[in-house]
């Protein structure tokens, strides 16, 4: 038995806590946007927000995200109506072809644009590598983020109190504690 | 489905025997009671197979096509939207159900008869034949880029037009009127005026009395309003929340989870299991010899795979236990050295002009196996009860694979039902049924629905492999320095046939190919033997360019004199790719052309090698698919293509180690990132005739532009890949300019 907070609801489940998070998350707690790809932290196609830093779950332990706070696909807009920046703006630019990356890719801009609101190319290499996207959609992904960061800015400006992106506090524990390539 | 050639596909058709015959009979158009259930609701009426309207007047394209990120199911909506004069806004559609009457005639019609015209006279029978054959092999395919070019061009605009006009003549016949007096629109019947409508909803049981024309009036390039425009794909939406539902995605009440472990080396089997290693793990259900493979079901998958891992288990038995990669190619050197090679072309005497000549020019390049490394692994969900078996997957084939778990579950092929999910790529894989023959096997030994899903590691070592190869070529120049021979024995020969044809113009030409057999199994691989022959063909033309002292962008132009699309493809990339101008002294540029599935395209490579490493900054990407149905995912196909095409030419390598694959996640078997994917620009050009393709097309130049480009900014050049062999110097060119 595991109680996990994840996408801001409390779920006790029953599973060994010793079970990588992926697996919780796929096959308990039935949130499955999260996906699998190849279970050792290198493809990032299983990344997730924890207490807001991106993390590869299928190596990560359940019982390390106890008394965190997991956020996946399916919780990216915290229950606002609407879609997420980055989600409108993958629509815009047509990002995925097969889809099955993307979850991961988002996730990770997610933590990126949280941090940085205005990403060079430098910065976007470096939050998105460690994500694999096997149909090549890396230059639609680098315009997706780019667009987003402005979404985000003219809905902050517009706004400012429905700015779907929180200015939450980042502290740099969160931002070390980061890992890009597992 | 053996070798996916028109000989295969004539031949599969002819020991059909009688069906063929009588195949003729066969009236397109025609659904069975069951099949027209599974795709029609009550007060529906269906056109062909391929198009339902609805009461509330919404219009459903039946597409026979899985969506693996293609967007097929938009873009084949769109073209039977056009020709209908539908309102996209109300358009919808679905996946046809596994069944005989959703086979590819179109494709294997367009594919047996290449690019031919068919006589009107013959339509009938061509239609009724090719029925039978695809039905015959359970050939319902989303490969071969065929789905626009095929499907496309022959299923979904003749079927829209082909009811637009029955829709007229039924709103005719109401109104007392001539038909040729209305227009269609958004889904309506409008009178001249303007004044008077009707939806198609409300012609349309009227229309489905009538019989469709078979060979409609098709809307030229000019009357289009959807083709030819980038409408949104409709699959993008839930791609973006995770809502989106690939076959790993679902679940099924009482569902239970397996894992599966095949024999490592090629052709062994399990020579002894011992459950009771496993059977107090928690969790664990049952532990099942697949004679090849075993497998453990249990509550959850990570139970299973810590099951499994744990498992006691010896494998053995075919012999191949010390096959190395450098076996096969020693294998394949000896083929080349003495075996009588099978002449794919030839025109002219390449081997009285070689001999005659002084100098001859002459180099051997090698490609290794690859993997497709889909980025969702293989798997498949099965449930077996009362006689019938569900299979939940990704396929892209589901009548073959649902032929093929009939097969090995002693079952009828009706007795099987794919509920075909989004497909987290293909590439090529996904055609072989072999995960979901496993996943029916280990649910024939359960009640309850088991959902199969293969390891990283399992996916990597049991694919079925992108062909090794080595070839071999010999030419020779003319004064001007023109090639006057171009002679070309390859190893293993799969398809498309033409794939190691050139498009210069070379008076004598020898092309042929030996045979030498491997234990690795083989595969349909994105662009399939375009993906190693461009590769071979374009780097050799740039090795003759070199060794003639000519531009290697002239020197094309130069042989590809006369064909206007070919050079307008080649100097649009050009032009784009700053062909002339200068580059870095760690810099190079390269360019290669090569046409396949109906579609031309050339690209221009700028790569920078940095401490020994190429790394490819920028992509210029011509092409002409004579016309761009849907021109943005046209350019995302090339983009993906590329990237594809890339990754494999800088890293991609299988090999062979004690019979077994020796790579096994992205560890060792690695895939381009973001940090290292180049600026990509894709210009099209429309150039008129017969549709081509755009999932494959986009593959084949990028390794000999690399390959081209790193000789061009190294001395170096690339023989065999992956690039990634190879330790590369920075300043070649200077000392080439100088040599």
């Amino acid at each position: 038995m595991i109680t996990l907070s994840i996408n801001g609801s409390e779920q006790a489940l029953d599973v060994d806590p010793a079970t990588p998070l992926l697996w919780v998350l796929r096959d308990y707690a039935g949130l499955t946007g999260t996906k699998f790809g190849c279970g050792m932290a290198q493809c990032g196609a299983c990344t997730v927000l924890i207490d807001g830093a991106p993390t590869r779950s299928c190596v990560l332990p359940a019982q390390a995200a106890t008394g965190r706070e997991v956020t996946t696909i399916e919780g990216l807009n915290r229950g606002r109506p609407g879609l997420h920046p980055l989600q409108q703006a993958w629509i815009d630019e047509q990002v995925p072809q097969c889809g099955y990356c993307q979850s991961g890719q988002i996730m990770a801009a997610a933590a990126l644009l949280e941090r940085n609101p205005e990403p060079d190319d430098d910065a976007i290499d470096s939050a998105m590598s460690g994500i694999i996207c096997r149909c090549g959609t890396y230059t639609r992904i680098r315009r997706g983020i780019k667009r987003a960061a402005q979404l985000i800015r003219t809905q902050d400006r517009d706004d400012p109190a429905t700015g779907v992106i929180d200015a939450e506090t980042i502290n740099d524990e969160t931002i070390d504690g980061e890992t890009h390539d597992g | 489905m053996g070798k996916w050639s028109r000989r295969a596909f004539i031949t599969a058709g002819v020991a059909a025997g009688g069906i063929v015959v009588f195949g003729v009979a066969i009236r397109r158009g025609d659904l069975s009671p069951e099949t027209a259930a599974l795709v029609a609701d009550e007060g529906d009426s269906l056109f062909d197979v391929w198009l339902k309207i609805s009461p509330d007047n919404t219009i459903t394209a039946i597409i026979p096509h899985a969506e693996m990120g293609q967007g097929v199911h938009t873009t084949l909506a769109m073209m039977l939207a056009d020709e209908l004069d539908a309102d996209w806004s109300t358009m919808r559609f679905i996946e046809a159900p596994a069944v005989g009457q959703y086979a590819n005639y179109s494709l294997g019609r367009g594919f047996v008869l290449g690019e031919a015209d068919i006589p009107g006279w013959l339509i009938d029978s061509v239609d009724g034949f090719f029925h039978a054959i695809t039905r015959s092999i359970n050939l319902q395919v989303t490969g071969g880029s065929m789905s626009v070019r095929m499907t496309g061009q022959i299923a979904m605009r003749v079927t829209g037009a082909a009811t637009r006009a029955v829709l007229l003549e039924a709103a005719a016949r109401r109104w007392g009127v001539d038909a040729a007096s209305l227009v269609a629109r958004d889904s309506r019947i409008w009178d001249a005026s303007g004044d008077r409508s009707a939806t198609f909803a409300e012609l349309a049981p009227a229309a489905a009395e009538l019989s469709l024309p078979d060979k409609p009036a098709l809307k030229d390039t000019s009357q289009f309003r959807l083709m030819g425009t980038s409408v949104p794909r409709r699959d993008i939406p839930p791609k973006v929340d995770g809502s989106a539902d690939f076959a790993i995605d679902i679940r099924l009440p009482g569902m239970k989870h397996a894992a599966v472990m095949a024999a490592p080396v090629f052709g062994d089997s399990v020579l002894s299991v011992d459950p009771s290693s496993v059977r107090d793990m928690p969790g664990v259900r049952k532990v099942i010899n697949l004679g090849d493979a075993v497998a453990v079901i249990a509550d959850g998958y990570w139970q299973a795979r810590q099951a499994l891992n744990r498992l006691d288990v010896r494998f053995g038995g075919s012999g191949n236990e010390n096959r190395e990669q450098g076996d096969i190619f020693r294998q394949f050197a000896a083929a080349l050295d003495t075996g009588k090679p099978r002449t794919d072309h030839k025109t002219g005497d390449a081997e009285a002009v070689l001999a005659a000549a002084d100098d001859i020019i002459d180099a051997e390049y090698r490609v290794p196996y690859l993997a497709h490394a889909t980025m969702e692994p293989m798997n498949c969900t099965a449930w077996l009860r009362d006689g019938h078996c569900e299979l939940w997957t990704g396929s892209q084939n589901p009548l073959e694979f649902a032929h093929a778990a009939a097969k090995a579950l002693d079952l009828k092929t009706s007795q099987v039902t794919v509920h075909n999910q989004y497909l987290g790529g293909g590439f090529g894989r996904r055609a072989f049924a072999d995960v979901a023959v496993q996943a029916a096997r280990i649910a024939s030994e359960v009640s309850y629905p088991v959902k199969l899903v293969w390891s990283r590691e399992e996916d990597t070592r049991h694919d079925h492999y992108r062909q090794a190869s080595i070839s071999r070529f010999r030419s020779t120049l003319d004064t001007d320095g023109r090639p006057t021979a171009w002679h070309n024995v390859y190893v293993n020969k799969y398809d498309p046939e033409e794939a190691p044809h050139i498009p210069y113009a070379i008076d004598s030409q020898r092309i042929a190919y030996v045979e030498s057999e491997t234990p690795v199994p083989w595969g349909y691989w994105r662009s399939v033997d375009h993906s190693l022959h461009a590769f071979f063909t374009e780097s050799f033309i740039d090795e003759l360019a070199h060794a003639a002292g000519r531009d290697p962008y002239e020197y094309r132009r130069e042989l590809l004199a006369g064909q206007p699309r070919m050079l307008a493809v080649l100097d649009l990339a050009a032009e784009k790719g700053n062909w002339g101008d200068t580059r870095e002294a760690n810099e190079g540029r390269g360019i290669a052309i090569h046409r396949s599935f109906g579609t031309i395209v050339a690209q221009v490579v700028d790569v920078a090698v940095v401490d020994g490493k190429a790394r490819c900054k920028r992509v210029v990407c011509a092409v002409d698919p004579g016309f761009a149905i849907h021109p943005d995912g046209l350019a995302a196909q090339m983009e993906s293509g590329i990237v594809y095409g890339l990754t494999a030419a800088l890293y991609g390598e299988i090999s062979l180690r004690r019979g077994a694959v020796a790579q096994s996640n992205f560890h060792d078997y690695p895939m381009l990132r973001m940090d290292e994917a180049p600026e990509i620009e894709t210009h099209v050009i429309n150039g008129g005739g017969t549709l081509g393709g755009a999932g494959e097309p986009g593959t084949p130049p990028i390794a000999p532009a690399l390959a081209n480009a790193i000789f061009d900014a190294s001395g170096l050049r690339i023989r065999e890949l992956p690039v990634s062999r190879h330790e590369l110097g920075a300043t070649g060119r200077e000392q080439q300019d100088v040599a």
